[in-house]
């Protein structure tokens, strides 16, 4: 009789999820499925709603990434309104949204992520969180760690009213400016940003790239899935978060497809399980072929290593030369080791902080024209941001009076479903073998869906700690052995 | 040295912004930690809901519940957790009101279903498969926890004792709950059940704003979108809805001093019982070009013409708390 790991609840996007891990009589992985269980209706609850509400609406999809969703819907409800926003209101929802943007990468990487190598996945385990870290790093560079981090939100709620309830962004740009002495504030902030981006990069490669056992673990089999891979890029082909085109790269890295985001649709489509309430988005050319990689088979990554792969580069110099350092660690012009998501990660950071240097820096960021009124019989409209996690699309359509009357979503996470269900598959084969299962493996298969960082793993992040675990080994329905991490 | 207390915090139907507005707290974490043992916090700590089974009954001393109710499991947390914890507190608005997610009762679950799975313009189902309780492979049955009707408030399951109001709960107010704990955990006080920690009047109470106020109708409704919104008149004044005048203050005035009107996340001021009729009745008779477009709730008829979406804005974060509505329980 066939045997059963469950493992939950792991992170989320809209709900709990759990992961069941299938094993035969001689305890090898046949199967495993990656679970969302819930849902909470944001297509069908917007209906009937006035369209500019749903920029303070949105947001409570996911209150880790609260900003992102601000951002697609302030940008689907310009476009209903077919409306061009001032330069200035641009300058200005960029400069919050790259902080948001640097907030959630470096909670990731800090108090997420870095535990799993410093001190290790193999540490003991009351040690394997973010003090662990902190231990081997220094107190400063821990306090720093949250002071920078506190940074970004604060740039957030300078802008936007609130970190976790960001209202300022409506239909034609913003409700406010901002005065000269909070970007005085500002400015100040995102030079320590930008350089604290640049040694957590050098951190990242004293400590992971240069030990052997976690190099040889980022190049293992283990962790790569040969996919596509999407990515917003400006006109130069450079990732850009707030705005652009959408490119997709095959599994050989050449380009597939590159759309405006108007067109999605024709790229995309959203397949529906059973077993999951959370649906599994595919490229519509390529088609569904179940939940394998290959160049034959329309799955697609997204978050920072896809849009690495998906660009040509970065619009900024420092981060450009982090990227030129990356692909030539791998070797080659496109990364499919799921591991990587991390160091992709910092160099998006860095780009994001070089980018509110930027704007900061601007004199214009102070400009009060910050508003035009929509005058045009609103209708459509979609707006597409790159969200900490991945392309994110928000679709409206209204009716003359600007009442939505239909609403599509395809949330980043929701991206990543098929990627994380297939890594955690691919990590369990490779680990578990004849039923032997410890600690210091579940961490390992834990890592190939943290990589991805699901949604709610950054609320995890402020936290020491890590992502609950509990593994049950089932026969006959009957629980043989329940194992927990402490 | 005292014995610590036992905190617990769940999340149910939430987006996580409740959590993550107290790891905002920052080194005040550590307020609670020294009074308190976290003994679970799924979001952000190693606990297992198997360990709640395992706790005694009454042996945590307060939950912090976050998030509404919609599925079975979510229920079966409610009342386990209720059985385990001396004190309930309903944390946030989609605990205490139903919340933004509470929006879908005027739906129900096949209204959703429908929505999200065949009708939303990416979605490719031809088999019109939906996710089930139960499904079998070769390799195993999987599981889902099932999908109620409607969304339930948090004391629509189980007994609440007190609220903390906000969508998510501000800093101010987080610290105002966790002083209340401190109490608790220093000599067992605890304020009169039922006790909803936020202001007590209305948020007009504390809006910087409410000198600029007269007692004028308003001549005609503008949405925010429209008008270039002076930062410093009240909102009402300007022709804009704001939900000010029916809604709990406490917030420090956030959405306000972003210069976007209130939209109520704080749930009814303490003299109020139901935000939508309140905000219905008032501004029946506050907006003067009433032509053609009425809107009908029981006994009411009222000339709110121009507010094109009396649901959404009056009961924006208290749906499933309203009168209007209820009969929408299958969670009792
Ligand atoms: S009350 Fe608001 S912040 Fe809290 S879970 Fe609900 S939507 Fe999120
Ligand atoms: S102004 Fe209103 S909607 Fe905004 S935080 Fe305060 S109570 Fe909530």
């Amino acid at each position: 009789m066939s045997k059963k790991i469950t493992i939950s609840p792991i992170t989320r996007l809209e709900g709990h999820g759990k992961i069941d891990i299938m094993l035969d009589d001689d305890g090898n992985v046949t199967d495993s499925y990656f679970q969302v269980v819930e849902l909470r209706g944001f297509e069908k609850f917007c209906q009937g709603r006035p369209v500019e509400e749903l920029p303070r609406i949105m947001p409570k999809i996911c209150g880790v990434c609260p900003g992102a969703h601000h951002m697609a819907s302030s940008k689907a409800c310009d476009a209903v309104y077919n409306i061009e926003i001032p330069k200035a209101a641009e300058n200005l929802r960029r400069l919050f949204y790259n902080a948001h943007m640097s907030h959630s990468h470096l909670l990731h990487f800090f108090a997420l992520a870095a535990p799993d190598f410093v001190p290790g996945f193999d540490a003991e385990p009351g040690k394997r969180n973010i003090l662990g870290l902190i231990e081997v790093l220094g107190l400063d560079t821990g306090k720093q760690v949250m002071k920078i981090r506190g940074y970004a939100q604060k740039i957030q709620s300078i802008i936007a009213g609130h970190a976790i309830h960001p209202v300022s962004s409506i239909p034609g740009g913003l409700s406010k400016p901002i005065t000269k002495d909070q970007r005085d504030e500002i400015k100040k902030m995102s030079l320590e940003m930008r350089e604290f981006a640049g040694v957590s990069i050098q951190l990242f490669k004293d400590l992971i790239l240069a030990n052997d056992k976690y190099k040889d673990m980022i190049l293992s089999d283990t962790y790569i899935h040969k996919t596509y891979y999407m990515g917003m890029v400006d006109d130069n082909g450079k990732i850009d978060f707030y705005d652009g085109d959408i490119r997709v790269v095959d599994p050989m890295g050449e380009e597939f497809v590159e759309f405006k985001p108007e067109n999605y649709l024709d790229h995309i489509a959203e397949r529906v399980e059973p077993w999951t309430y959370l649906k599994f988005p595919y490229l519509k050319n390529v088609g569904w072929k179940g939940r394998v990689d290959g160049k034959e088979s329309g799955i697609y990554r997204v978050n920072s290593l896809a849009r690495l792969n998906a660009s040509t580069g970065m619009s900024t110099a420092l981060a450009q030369e982090a990227y030129e350092e990356f692909y030539s660690f791998f070797n080659t012009t496109i990364v499919h080791n799921t591991l990587a998501f991390h160091w992709a990660r910092l160099i998006e950071n860095l780009y994001a902080c070089e980018e509110i240097v930027r704007l900061s820096h601007d004199d214009d960021i102070i400009n009060p024209d910050v508003r035009v009124i929509p005058t045009e019989t609103p209708g459509e409209g979609i707006g597409v941001v790159e969200a900490p996690r991945g392309t994110l699309y928000h679709h409206y359509k209204t009716d003359a009076n600007g009442i939505v009357t239909d609403v599509n979503l395809i949330v980043a996470t929701a991206q990543n479903n098929a990627g994380m269900d297939m890594s955690v598959r691919r990590a369990a084969k490779n680990l578990i073998k004849n039923g032997a299962s410890d600690d210091a493996i579940l961490d390992q298969i834990e890592m190939a869906f943290r990589a991805y960082d699901p949604c709610l793993a950054c609320a995890t992040h402020a936290m020491p700690g890590k992502m609950p675990m509990e593994v049950s080994i089932l026969q006959n329905g009957q629980k043989i052995r329940s194992m927990k991490r402490k | 040295m005292k014995n610590k207390i036992k905190i617990a915090i769940n999340w149910a139907g939430a987006c996580g912004g409740c959590d993550v507005a107290i790891l905002d707290l920052e080194e005040k974490v550590f307020d609670i930690t020294s009074i308190a043992d976290i003994v679970y916090w799924p979001v952000a700590m190693d606990f297992k809901r198997k360990d709640l089974f395992d706790y005694d009954d009454k042996s945590i001393d307060i939950t912090l519940f976050n998030g509404m109710i919609r599925t079975s499991e979510h229920k079966e947390d409610a009342q386990l957790l209720r059985k385990k914890s001396k004190v309930m507190i309903a944390f946030g608005s989609c605990a205490c009101f139903g919340g933004i997610p509470g929006m879908a009762n005027f739906t129900d679950k096949k209204g959703v279903f429908d929505c999200s799975y065949k009708d939303t313009a990416s979605s490719f189902n031809p088999d019109n498969i939906f996710p089930e309780i139960n499904v079998k492979k070769k390799s195993g049955t999987l599981t889902l926890p099932s999908f109620q009707n409607h969304v339930n408030t948090l004391d629509q399951v189980v007994d609440v004792d007190y609220f903390v109001p906000g969508c998510p709960p501000t800093y101010d107010i987080i610290l105002k709950a966790v002083t209340i704990i401190a109490g608790y955990a220093d000599n067992g006080d605890l304020p009169k059940k039922g006790t909803i920690i936020a202001g007590k009047n209305a948020l007009c109470s504390e809006c910087r704003r409410n000198n600029s106020m007269t007692s004028k109708v308003i001549e005609k409704i503008v949405r925010p979108h429209e008008k270039m919104i002076d930062p410093d008149i009240c909102f009402l004044e300007q022709g804009i809805i704001c939900m000010g005048p029916f809604t709990r203050s406490g917030c420090g005035s956030t959405c306000i001093d972003a210069n976007m009107p209130c939209r109520g996340c704080f749930g009814p001021a303490e003299n109020q019982y139901d935000q939508g009729t309140e905000a219905m009745s008032t501004f029946g008779s506050a907006v003067t070009t009433g032509q053609d477009d009425y809107i009908v709730r029981g006994e009411m008829l009222r000339p709110v013409n121009s507010i094109k979406d009396p649901l959404g804005t009056f009961y924006r974060f208290s749906l499933p708390n309203a009168i209007i509505n209820k009969n929408m329980k299958d969670g009792k």
